[in-house]
């Protein structure tokens, strides 16, 4: 019997990045509307993406701030 | 002839035709340094996991910024200057002593892309039903020390398109490699990512 989710794990990059053909999206979403599994997979890599973001940021320290704005080249 | 008329008013009155050049390109030269700067938070941020360090970062946005006013004039208005500065920095950052690392090892990856999520799933107490419950088991320190860990040309991709919202295109062209590069090495950076992540979250639950 052929696997369903025999192509699911090269499909989920492409399928978050949105370059997916209009009917590899609609395969992609017929079947994640039916395989549990999957969709938790899904769920799981779109969620630590956003939570990967919003962790890792940190916000510019003031002085490299006035720093850059004192690069700026003086008009003569 | 229209254009002859304007070059004979040029000859008429070269100072003040000269002293607008100036006043136009001292202008021009502020805007760019005014957009320039309101990027500047954008651009540390992907500077930040780009270098190895908050101070290699620093130094580097300092040195992107020094080079960027220098050189404004190679800038095309209307094209993307997040893009062009990045590409600044990531040269700079290439320049520091990365060159060594030419050809990305490719060898085989032993995990797939759902090792970080069945690993997780599996030693979980009941919660799998949430995913997003079960990506907070992931501390912050986990993901910067994760994040160090991918090998460069691999991070370089990954933070540009995942932190810095840089289309494929726009990443390829700021590390001067084709898309398709651009591709296999976000994909296996993301990869070697949750690989990493797994052994962090693994070591803290046993």
């Amino acid at each position: 019997m052929k696997d369903p989710c025999a192509h699911c794990e090269e499909m989920m990059q492409p399928y978050l990045d949105r370059i997916l053909t209009d009917e590899e999206m609609a395969r992609a979403e017929a079947h994640l509307a039916e395989c549990e599994l999957c969709r938790r997979r899904y769920k799981f890599e779109e969620s630590l993406r956003v939570y990967v973001r919003k962790t890792v940021v940190e916000p510019m320290p003031a002085e490299l701030r006035l720093k850059l704005a004192s690069l700026r080249i003086p008009l003569e | 002839m229209a254009h002859a008329g304007t070059v004979d008013h040029v000859d008429a009155e070269p100072e003040e035709a000269e002293a607008q050049r100036v006043a136009t390109e001292a202008r021009d030269r502020v805007r760019f340094e005014e957009d320039a700067l309101a990027l500047s938070d954008q651009v540390y941020r992907v500077a930040r996991h780009l270098a190895g360090s908050r101070e290699e970062a620093e130094d580097l946005v300092q040195e992107t910024y020094a080079r960027a006013f220098r050189s404004w004039r190679q800038f095309t208005p209307g094209t993307n200057l997040r893009a062009w500065l990045l590409r600044i920095l990531t040269n700079l950052n290439i320049d520091r002593g990365r060159r060594q690392q030419r050809a990305p090892q490719m060898t085989p990856l032993e995990t797939n892309d759902y090792y970080l999520y069945d690993k997780l799933a599996a030693t979980g107490d009941g919660d799998v039903a949430d995913e997003e419950r079960v990506v907070e088991r992931l501390s912050q320190d986990d993901i910067v020390s994760a994040l160090s860990a991918v090998p460069h040309d691999f991070r370089d991709v990954l933070v540009l398109v995942d932190l810095g919202d840089f289309s494929y295109a726009d990443a390829a062209q700021i590390l001067d490699i084709p898309v398709g590069t651009v591709m296999s090495r976000l994909h296996r950076g993301r990869r070697i990512l949750k690989r990493e992540l797994a052994e962090s979250a693994l070591e803290e639950t046993t």
